[in-house]
């Protein structure tokens, strides 16, 4: 099992270094680089030249990668193009409105679509399991921006109950942000419940088709109690393995909600800085998504091995 | 229910499916026939910003005074035209590469695996973000690196399927005949995993119609003058403020296909578990 662990982490640790590269990479091999970046169209080939030996942008690339990565490693991303801020500093605060805002989604959606899911395959087949297998069917398919503006229309502007615009402010007390965050956090749990539910349900059901579920049936037992105790704990791996993708689709999921209520998350920095070809932020942003993205990925398949007793004594 | 029955292939269409079916035809439909269908020109002024539906203008008009209901069809053009170019390249490159994959096997299956799984780990729409900061947006941009993104999916069915079919006697019996590498591809593979890439193929549209969708809203996909759906829906959200319905069409229509080819989706797969179909 630890031999299984280990090299799960050693993947994951490849792939961060290797996302890191693609996308230093990125910025840097594709046609166009900081120089064109900053000057856009004054740009002639004389001061072109004399930006990119100011900038340091003459020397080779693998010199400079591992400069930007040591850097990196120190907390100094750089200084933003567009207004001259050094790029924690803009980051700092939007990275914590992000994770507030992901992570209260989180901490409603996954009890919910565990619990939807458990019940759903408990009454198989019934009106409710057809209801919300339909209703999920159809959740999965709808853009977030249609759910947040479906919201802001009905739940701000007719009937007034919560904010259209989650402006928040480092002032903002948790209360305020809860309520500000409200139609948010709701949209990104209607996205990402759907999805988690149906693959809840779908792995406790192929359980339930092993002979040892059988056997509990014909010992008498009811059929909450088979679902809950005896077929729930063997599915835990691929349900677990489930959230943590899902939230690892939460974390990219914001960038889009951010949009739609004009929240001061990392994604609209993000967003901003792709338009304004501010090429600092854009790699910054680039590696704290990416890094969260597959932290998420790498914790959910090492919980699936933690989980499965096959998995943890390997032949 | 037994009394009407649609059929398809041989198999009894479920009623999910044919009203996505329907949906579909209709849309592209749509797409293809605007010019004609469309009751006023894509970017004629024909009367007062945010004026109120009526008889003539079906969906009311738009913050410059434009059809929505005529820009809807010409925006289905875009919206869908772009995605299917896009599945398109993205699934030549991932059945070529995911079948020679398979064929070739060791070092060519082992490289090519790593760096699909290397790209698998990473988030598509960040990856996508840092290639557009760089290169712009222009519309081949967005085209080549959407279909390059989405095309690593496509490259890991095509060779999980060629594998399968590969092991089996027919293959062997055309390489044991001398048969070259591109015949077995395309005369002994790919016609026996045609049904699960169909099914593929409409997943992997939804997907690049979304993305392209989310890149216009967020305003890094089709530029203006240019409109597809999702940039309706940058350019008509403040206006649901007041309580007006302008956003919810382009987004409502973007949701409508999806859920149709979702529903034909579904029906597909489930006739291929379940070797012929009754009761799907």
């Amino acid at each position: 099992m630890i031999r299984l662990v280990a090299l799960r982490l050693v993947f994951g640790l490849v792939t961060m270094w290797a996302a890191s590269v693609l996308i230093f990479g990125g910025t840097e091999l594709l046609p166009g680089d900081l120089a064109t970046a900053i000057l856009q169209n004054s740009a002639t080939p004389e001061n072109l030249a004399e930006l990119r030996a100011h900038l340091g942008l003459d020397r080779p690339p693998l010199v400079r990668y591992g400069e930007w990565l040591t850097r990196a490693a120190h907390g100094d991303l750089g200084t933003s193009l567009s207004n001259d801020r050094d790029v924690v500093e803009e980051i700092a605060p939007r990275l914590r409105n992000t994770v507030f805002l992901a992570g209260f989604a989180a901490l409603i959606a996954v009890p919910l679509a565990i619990g939807l899911g458990l019940l759903a395959a408990i009454w198989q087949a019934s009106v409710f399991d057809r209801v919300i297998n339909f209703v999920t069917l159809l959740t999965i398919s709808v853009p977030e921006y249609l759910v947040g503006y479906l919201l802001v229309k009905y739940f701000a502007v007719r009937w007034d109950l919560f904010p259209a615009l989650a402006n928040v402010s480092p002032e903002t007390d948790l209360g305020g942000r809860i309520y500000l965050t409200a139609l948010p956090v709701v949209t990104l749990v209607l996205v990402v419940v759907a999805h988690m539910m149906r693959m809840t349900r779908a792995s406790v059901l192929s359980i339930m088709a092993s002979p040892y579920i059988e056997m509990a049936f014909l010992k008498g037992l009811s059929k909450p109690r088979v679902v809950v105790r005896h077929a729930f704990p063997n599915a835990l791996a691929p349900i677990i393995s489930v959230v943590a993708l899902n939230l690892a689709y939460l974390v990219v999921g914001v960038v889009v909600v951010e949009q739609v209520f004009v929240y001061p998350g990392l994604g609209q920095l993000m967003v901003d800085a792709v338009s304004k070809h501010d090429l600092p932020v854009v790699q910054a942003c680039g590696l704290i998504f990416a890094g969260a993205f597959i932290m998420l990925n790498m914790i959910a398949d090492i919980m699936a091995i933690l989980s499965n007793p096959r998995l943890r004594r390997p032949r | 229910m037994n009394s009407f029955q649609i059929r398809l292939g041989g198999h009894r269409l479920s009623w999910p499916a044919a009203i996505g079916l329907l949906i579909i035809l209709v849309f592209i439909i749509a797409a293809i026939f605007a010019p004609l269908l469309a009751p006023f020109p894509e970017a004629e002024v024909v009367g007062d910003a945010w004026a109120e539906a009526d008889g003539t203008h079906w969906l009311g008009l738009d913050n410059l005074g434009r059809d929505i209901f005529s820009r809807l069809l010409f925006g289905a053009r875009m919206s869908i035209g772009l995605s299917l170019l896009i599945t398109c390249i993205s699934f030549t490159v991932g059945i070529i590469t995911g079948f020679t994959a398979a064929i070739a096997k060791g070092w060519v299956d082992a490289l090519l695996s790593r760096v699909v799984d290397l790209i698998l780990a990473m988030p598509t729409l960040i990856f996508a973000f840092v290639v557009l900061s760089v290169l712009g947006t222009d519309l081949p941009v967005l085209v080549v690196t959407l279909a390059l993104l989405d095309s690593v999916k496509v490259f890991r069915l095509a060779r999980a399927l060629a594998m399968n079919i590969s092991a089996l006697e027919y293959v062997e019996v055309a390489r044991v005949r001398g048969e070259g590498l591109w015949w077995v591809i395309t005369r002994e593979i790919l016609p026996n995993a045609t049904a699960p890439l169909i099914a593929e193929f409409g997943l992997r549209f939804t997907f690049a119609f979304l993305f392209v969708a989310a890149l216009s809203f967020l305003g890094l996909g089709v530029q203006p003058p240019s409109a597809d759906w999702g940039s309706m829906v940058r350019d008509y959200r403040d206006v649901i403020a007041l309580d007006l319905a302008a956003p919810l069409y382009p987004a409502g229509a973007i949701a409508l296909l999806t859920i149709a080819i979702n529903f034909v989706v579904d029906w597909m797969l489930s006739i291929h578990s379940r070797g012929h179909g009754e009761g799907a």
